[in-house]
């Protein structure tokens, strides 16, 4: 510290040469790694995206993407493409069983993504599914496995009132209070992200509902 | 660690045994508690934490001590953290591809890893300064000790906490789940315990030492009482 002791000089040389060798092979690596993965990585991420959109359309046995356009919606094909996407499921007889869509909102913790089913036939909400959470394990983590909460959401009611608006927005009402079918019961211990989950609901279904109500004909199967 | 001999087979195999048990990184070292408090919340993610962590020990060890000889003084610290940063990432992509849900469990713990001080201190304290084969050995112990301790605290808190372990159900359905074992302070009182366990078992290995202490002591004072 003192110059006591006089250290030999640092070789710049050395210096440079480990950690751009290193950060060179580091590199080559993680790209590698990378690459072979990728592949594999969105496949899972598909295969878990269509798993869901059968489990909150437990009718459907095949589903189509579609993509918001202008006021209608196109069907999409092959790789995804930048957009607002919709999931259309149907049955074996290739009859419209409903909808899937994506909505995403803060919960507690993190953002929380869902996926929910729409039916035509019922004009409910028939199940949702949450596909991204961070959630307090033990607690806010019951939005994805509390029965009775799940039980919100096999006919949350989100008829329209006149092709434009929801006639009955979906609320939030604590645990046990539930009278209307519009109504998400909540869960104690999970109030914030139970409440998060109506609020997404609420809001992603203002937002479609309408739209696919006047859209109906495009995600009908011809033939 | 000084007191070991260099070589020899006996030499080596303590390498690898010291991780388990005697200088297990959790319970003794008491090194990389971030993840262990936090991922210990079930056994399943104890258990990919644990391999996970293991890999990257392993694999950092490998690179470091065969380019000890490379890394200048200065720039070694930032030289282990790009290797280790690098495993780190690696570990992130193939658990994606494996699992997405685990991933999903594991969250942002995995990219803690780079800042597990049990990783940096092997590097520093043992793979620097060791031959690749050692260094190996000194890995894979620390890492099975890791993932060892990662499951011990894994398993109490699953089976506590939700009545399950590896997510089978072990309880009648009565059983009410103990929640705050699952939460963060549960982490904390499930170390405790098994701290405790380990201290006790240590203490009882070695009676005779403290018990020579102090008759020692007792005899001294009786001299200084004469």
């Amino acid at each position: 510290m003192n110059g006591v002791q006089v250290a030999a000089p640092p070789n710049v040389w050395q210096m440079y040469r480990s950690m751009v060798g290193v950060g060179l092979l580091c590199g080559l690596l993680i790209v590698t790694v990378f690459l072979t993965t990728r592949p594999v990585i969105e496949r899972n991420k598909a295969e878990a995206l269509q798993r869901a959109i059968f489990q909150v359309l437990p009718e459907a046995r095949s589903s189509a993407t579609f993509r918001l356009d202008g006021e209608g919606f196109a069907p999409l094909e092959g790789k995804a493409e930048p957009g607002e996407l919709i999931y259309a499921g149907y049955a074996e007889d290739g009859r419209l069983v409903g909808l899937a869509i994506e909505a995403q909102g803060m919960g507690y913790q993190d953002v929380i993504g869902i996926l929910y089913g729409y039916s035509f036939e019922k004009d409910a909400v028939v199940g949702i599914r949450v596909l991204e959470s961070k959630e307090t394990p033990g607690l806010g983590d019951k939005i994805e496995t509390d029965e009775e909460f799940l039980k919100n959401f096999e006919r949350l009611d989100v008829s329209l009132t006149d092709e434009s608006e929801i006639a009955n927005p979906i609320v939030f009402v604590k645990h046990g209070q539930k009278t209307e079918p519009w109504q998400v019961d909540g869960i104690t211990g999970a109030t914030i992200s139970s409440k998060a989950i109506a609020g997404i609901l609420n809001r992603s279904t203002a937002y479609w509902v309408p739209k696919i109500r006047r859209g109906l004909d495009d995600f009908r199967r011809t033939g | 660690m000084s007191g070991k001999l260099p070589t020899g087979t006996t030499g080596s195999t303590d390498e690898f045994v010291k991780g388990l048990w005697r200088d297990n990184p959790v319970f003794v070292q008491v090194l990389g508690m971030c993840p262990v408090l936090a991922v210990s919340n079930t056994a399943r993610n104890a258990l990919a934490m644990g391999l996970a962590t293991l890999f990257v020990l392993l694999m950092s060890n490998i690179v470091i001590s065969s380019l000890r000889r490379f890394i200048p003084k200065q720039v070694r610290i930032a030289t282990y953290i790009l290797v280790i940063a690098t495993f780190v990432t690696v570990v992130d992509y193939v658990i994606q591809a494996i699992s997405l849900e685990l991933h999903k469990a594991l969250g942002a713990f995995i990219s803690l890893i780079v800042v597990n001080c049990l990783i940096l201190g092997r590097a520093e304290a043992f793979a620097s300064k060791n031959n690749v084969m050692r260094s190996i050995l000194d890995g894979l112990g620390m890492g099975v000790g890791f993932t060892f301790a990662l499951l011990c605290l894994g398993a109490v808190r699953e089976i506590l906490g939700a009545g399950e372990l590896f997510g089978i159900e072990l309880f009648h359905e009565n059983f009410q789940d103990w929640v705050v074992m699952i939460l963060p302070s549960g982490g904390f009182f499930t170390l405790a315990g098994w701290l405790l366990v380990f201290n006790w078992a240590k203490q009882r290995k070695e009676p005779s030492k403290a018990e020579r202490a102090a008759a020692a002591a007792t005899s001294a004072k009786l001299e200084v009482l004469r």
